[in-house]
């Protein structure tokens, strides 16, 4: 790192410095032009270039539903076909999804369908708990068993019960399933080189194509059902595992891989004895990952059959009754709190144990193992004569969805007009003209553009990148959709920035603001993005507005957390010389603070462009014409080709600002001397 | 003097890192030539290493930081591929053993104590000391009862349940030695096993070794940065730049005759008199009655003391207690004048 001295006695090598000023906005400036230029007047020289020609257009769709009809039709492995492989899948996930479904929700049943008879009766309410309440002051104390037990208490009192009870089921059996397929998988790429070559791109793709994209092909292979929500919240959960798993292997100390070759470890011994324990903190955050990340699947996972209360959302949003909607949406955000701390105090107590207790026997080792278990016991016995400890009373249930309902409409009466206006001025000065105008973009300048930004930004293997995979877009005949997403998307990323980082500057100088606003975003973050949907929708119906609304919601978070971390990364000592040089307040921050924290600034960015998009294509459910639109047309036709092709556009846009913003940041901190 | 065979014999060897090493070295390289390597793009972090570790010696590489100290030690238990050379352990070459090989090796014949204690911090301080034992796959109860032995040892007794990150640096590293020594190694590597503690501890922990080694006497290999520390606890001494070692030798033969300026640089704050041993300053010769007796091996400062009671001369007694020189009271007093 370059002497803090360095910066400030020559400012001339800041990223707005003279020298760069004199040569980069020159090129840039002629190439500018030139796009402005042919966009204005090359329309009737080359029409081709504005509209990408239908004749052209590679079928890719049809060819990935052709590919996917034959892989269920003939494709076998030699000993199996194609289709026992999924339905081995299936049963691996159907088993252990009927257990916990059996326990927590139905009952064991004999037969099925309406005729099913009921031999044992699922675990009484009482029972679920207690045993999470027992469970809570293991892990963390009187203060988390309250916490825990006050979030299931508040999913039996508005009614939710049985619904949370499948959803429960659901992450049980995925969020283990992904831990030891992301840890399988990471160990796997640590160990050999080439299954981590051909596996990173992957997890790249996984990151960036949006969950509906695959449902599409989930639904295909494995049908609809329960099993196929579980798998397709796999296959959004394990990604960032392996990730971490990768990351903490390769971060556990050389010292401590050279005594396990001293103590003579196999390889195996290596992994399982030294590597994995070792790295156990950072995979415990893995965990913790997992079990969010399936948790806010759940109510994209219900379209495919998932059930639960994310189905309850589902239905609740389709026939716009916001009031049970909410109910069931503020249940999984109960479930999301419960399950978020039990895994944080989990993570926390088995990265730091105690004491040794191998030696002491088994009800010694386990008060809290045993003490759940009678807890469950005793309940059920009671569950056989006092109904109450079975099921929650219906007559103390409350209800507030009514209310909800009401409130919704006594503010449409009354501030209809206002709201709508608003809505209307926004729309026809901010989103219809910003659309317009990135609909008439011709595609081969764009293509250009941003092949010369990423050459100017990262050479030519950048260049052939951005390039390319907008070609390819246009290529595949979804160049319009592609531009009402990136419309969405910029809009949303413009409004959440301009919210976002002036929030973060006025937090980052302030601790105890900081402290309130962190834990302000943290709980954000653990909401599902569905739930963002909601009173965006009750306030503004569906549409375009209603789609930023919720996407600028979502993605303000990481604006803010960015900003605010940038700036406090900078080296104190630096403001201290900046206040001695005279420096006004002013001054600080915008000659010393913003340009230290530009990098970090622009990774926010790329975050916030990131959960936009993710969102994005949540949104399509309130009517966006976007790519989003389109996977969820083809998600209810169970149009495999279809659905890829957009969700792989949707992934290239995010590819694309990641690269070229990844990239921008870099320059700027080399320049800055941060590296 | 009387060491037996030597237990590890280092030969040639290199290690270069960067690419395409070995066809540099095939080529024609040398020591000599730091420029040619540079040029190729290596660092030589081991050059042309040759070196011999006696059966029950202490042998101490010391160099400063950077100086390739880690990667020659790593080297000799193959822990890192040496680029050439040979490395032969009781005889036999270890950079011809196959895996499996070097794995019975490791788990039987060597221990090795780290510089960050290299503990695993989800197991209790018992079944770390116990680890190389359990991957060796020896039951519980074996494995406990010898883990005990060796916590006794290093005075680590009734901190069995305790968890690393629980204990003082000073207590760490005694968990890293017991470990080391579970397995009764027949060669022991110490790679700065001290140099994370502050000076204090340092010093206890420099005693606690050699008490360790007067009960064990183990075949060891020594790392340090610290020329004092090597000057206390060592036999022999190689001191080792830019991969290279530019002197070897008894800490006595180092102080008394360095053999480069980067040597004497080191050796200048020495005081003599505590590296100096009488059977290096006796004369030879001597009868029974010369006066009180001194062993051959002591340092002069040792020795010093036993001239207070008026004596002009000690008898020099060696390994087999019969005196073999004399001592004058003159030739210590002009040796500690000198510093
Ligand atoms: N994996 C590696 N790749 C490239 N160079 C290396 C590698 N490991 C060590 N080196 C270089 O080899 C030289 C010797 O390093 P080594 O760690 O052996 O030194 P050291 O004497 O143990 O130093 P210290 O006292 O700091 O531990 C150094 O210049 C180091 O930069
Ligand atoms: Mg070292």
């Amino acid at each position: 790192m370059a002497s803090p001295d360095a910066h400030l006695s020559s400012p001339a090598a800041g990223p707005w410095s003279a020298s760069h000023a004199s040569r980069v906005p020159v090129v840039w400036g002629v190439v500018l032009i030139a796009f402005v230029g042919f966009w204005l007047y090359g329309r009737s020289l080359a029409g081709w270039a504005f509209d990408y020609p239908r004749g052209w257009t590679v079928p890719a769709a049809r060819w990935i539903s052709a590919a996917m009809k034959w892989l269920i039709n003939d494709a076998t492995f030699g000993l199996f076909s194609f289709t026992d492989m999924t339905r081995f899948i299936s049963a691996i996930v159907e088993l252990p999804y009927r257990l916990a479904q059996s326990l927590l929700s139905t009952g064991f049943l004999e037969g099925s369908g309406s005729s099913a008879v009921q031999i044992l009766p699922p675990l009484p309410w009482l029972a679920v708990v207690g045993a999470v309440a027992l469970m809570g002051h293991a892990l963390g104390g009187r203060r988390l068993a309250a916490l825990v037990s006050a979030c299931f208490l508040f999913i039996a009192v508005f009614g939710q019960w049985s619904s949370a009870m499948t959803t429960l089921a659901s992450i049980l059996v995925a969020a283990p399933l992904g831990v030891i397929l992301g840890l399988l998988c990471g160990v796997a790429a640590v160990r050999w080189r080439g299954f981590e070559r051909a596996l990173s791109p992957l997890l790249d793709l996984m990151q960036t194509i949006p969950v509906f994209a695959y449902l599409v092909p989930v639904l295909f292979l494995f049908g609809f059902g329960p099993t196929a929500a579980v798998i397709a919240t796999l296959i959004y959960a394990t990604p960032p595992m392996t990730r971490i798993t990768i990351l903490s292997l390769r971060a556990v100390p050389s010292e401590v891989i050279d005594l396990g070759n001293m103590v003579g470890c196999t390889r195996r011994q290596m992994t399982w004895r030294i590597l994995v324990p070792t790295a156990r903190e950072s995979l415990m955050v893995g965990m913790n990952q997992v079990i969010m990340l399936s948790l806010n699947m759940v109510i994209i996972a219900s379209m495919i059959g998932a059930g639960g209360l994310g189905f309850d959302v589902l239905a609740a949003l389709r026939r716009l009754d916001f009031g049970a909607g909410l109910e069931a949406g503020l249940a999984i955000v109960a479930l999301a709190i419960a399950l978020d701390r039990l895994s944080q105090a989990a993570a926390h107590r088995l990265a730091t144990p105690l004491k040794s207790d191998a030696r002491k026997g088994f009800a010694a080792r386990h008060p809290y193992l045993l003490a759940a278990l009678a807890t469950i016991g005793i309940a059920s016995l009671l569950a056989l004569v006092l109904p109450w400890v079975h099921t929650y009373p219906q007559s103390m249930q409350l209800s507030t969805g009514a209310f909800w309902s009401d409130v919704v409409a006594w503010i449409n009466v009354n501030y209809f007009d206002t709201l709508e206006a608003a809505k209307n001025a926004v729309l026809l000065n901010i989103l219809i003209p910003f659309k317009r105008l990135l609909a008439t973009l011709p595609w081969l300048g764009v293509v250009g553009l941003l092949g010369f930004a990423g050459f100017r930004l990262g050479g030519l293997r950048l260049a052939l990148l951005t390039a390319g995979l907008s070609f390819l877009i246009a290529a595949t005949g979804q160049w319009e959709k592609a531009m009402i997403t990136v419309y969405l998307c910029g809009i949303s990323v413009i409004i959440a920035s301009l919210i976002g980082i002036p929030i973060g500057i006025v937090t980052a100088s302030r601790d105890r603001l900081w402290s309130v606003v962190q834990v302000i975003i943290d709980t954000l973050q653990t909401l599902p993005s569905f739930v963002y949907l909601m009173p965006a929708v009750m306030l503004f119906r569906v549409g375009d507005f209603t789609a930023m609304i919720a996407i600028v919601a979502f993605a303000v978070a990481p604006a803010i957390r960015y900003t605010v971390l940038g700036i406090r990364k900078v080296d104190p000592r630096l403001i201290e010389a900046g206040r001695a040089m005279g420096c006004t307040e002013w001054q600080l921050l915008t000659r010393i603070k913003l340009k230290l924290a530009f990098p970090e600034i622009m990774l926010g960015l790329n975050q916030t462009i990131m959960f936009a998009l993710s969102m994005l294509v949540i949104t399509a459910l309130v009517g966006t014409r976007d790519l989003g639109q389109e996977v969820y047309i083809a998600l209810t036709k169970a149009d495999t080709g279809r659905g890829l092709v957009a969700g792989l556009a949707v992934a290239f846009i995010a590819i694309i600002a990641d690269r070229l913003i990844s990239a921008g940041a870099g320059r700027v901190r080399a320049r800055l001397g941060l590296e | 003097m009387s060491f037996p065979d030597p237990k590890l014999v280092c030969r040639n060897v290199w290690k270069l890192f960067g690419a395409d090493a070995r066809s540099w070295l095939e080529a024609g390289g040398t020591a000599a030539d730091g420029e040619g390597m540079a040029a190729a793009g290596l660092v030589g972090a081991v050059r042309d290493v040759n070196l011999e570790v006696r059966e029950g010696e202490i042998f101490v590489i010391m160099g400063l930081s950077g100086s390739g100290k880690s990667t020659l030690v790593r080297c000799l238990s193959r822990l890192i591929e040496p680029t050439s050379g040979e490395i032969l352990f009781k005889g036999e070459n270890l950079l011809a053993a196959s895996s499996q090989r070097m794995i019975e090796i490791r788990r039987h014949l060597m221990g090795m104590v780290f510089q960050h204690f290299a503990l695993l911090p989800h197991l209790s301080v018992l079944d770390n000391v116990a680890f190389p034992l359990d991957i060796q796959g020896m039951g519980r109860a074996g494995r406990e009862a010898r883990a005990r032995e060796v916590i006794d040892l290093v005075g680590l007794a009734g901190r069995e349940d305790a968890f690393p990150r629980q204990l003082s640096g000073g207590q760490q590293q005694r968990v890293g030695i017991a470990r080391s020594l579970a397995v009764e190694p027949e060669i022991w590597f110490l790679d700065e096993p001290f140099s994370a503690l502050d000076p204090l501890i340092r010093r206890e922990m420099q005693d606690e070794f050699m008490r360790l080694q007067s009960v064990l006497r183990k075949t060891i290999v020594f790392i340090t940065h610290d020329f004092d520390e090597a000057i206390r606890l060592a036999d022999r001494i190689a001191i080792m730049k830019d991969g290279v070692i530019v002197q070897a030798g008894t800490p006595e033969e180092i102080v008394l005759k360095p053999a480069t300026d980067y040597v004497s640089e080191f050796t200048r704050n020495v005081t003599r008199a505590k590296v100096v041993r009488a059977e290096s300053l006796m004369t030879a010769g001597g009868s029974e009655d010369a006066g009180p007796k001194v062993d051959a091996r002591a340092t002069i400062a040792e020795a010093a003391p036993l001239f207070l009671d008026g004596a002009s001369q000690l008898g020099v007694t060696g390994a087999d207690g019969a005196v073999i020189g004399t001592l004058h009271r003159d030739a210590v007093v002009s040796l500690m004048l000198k510093g």
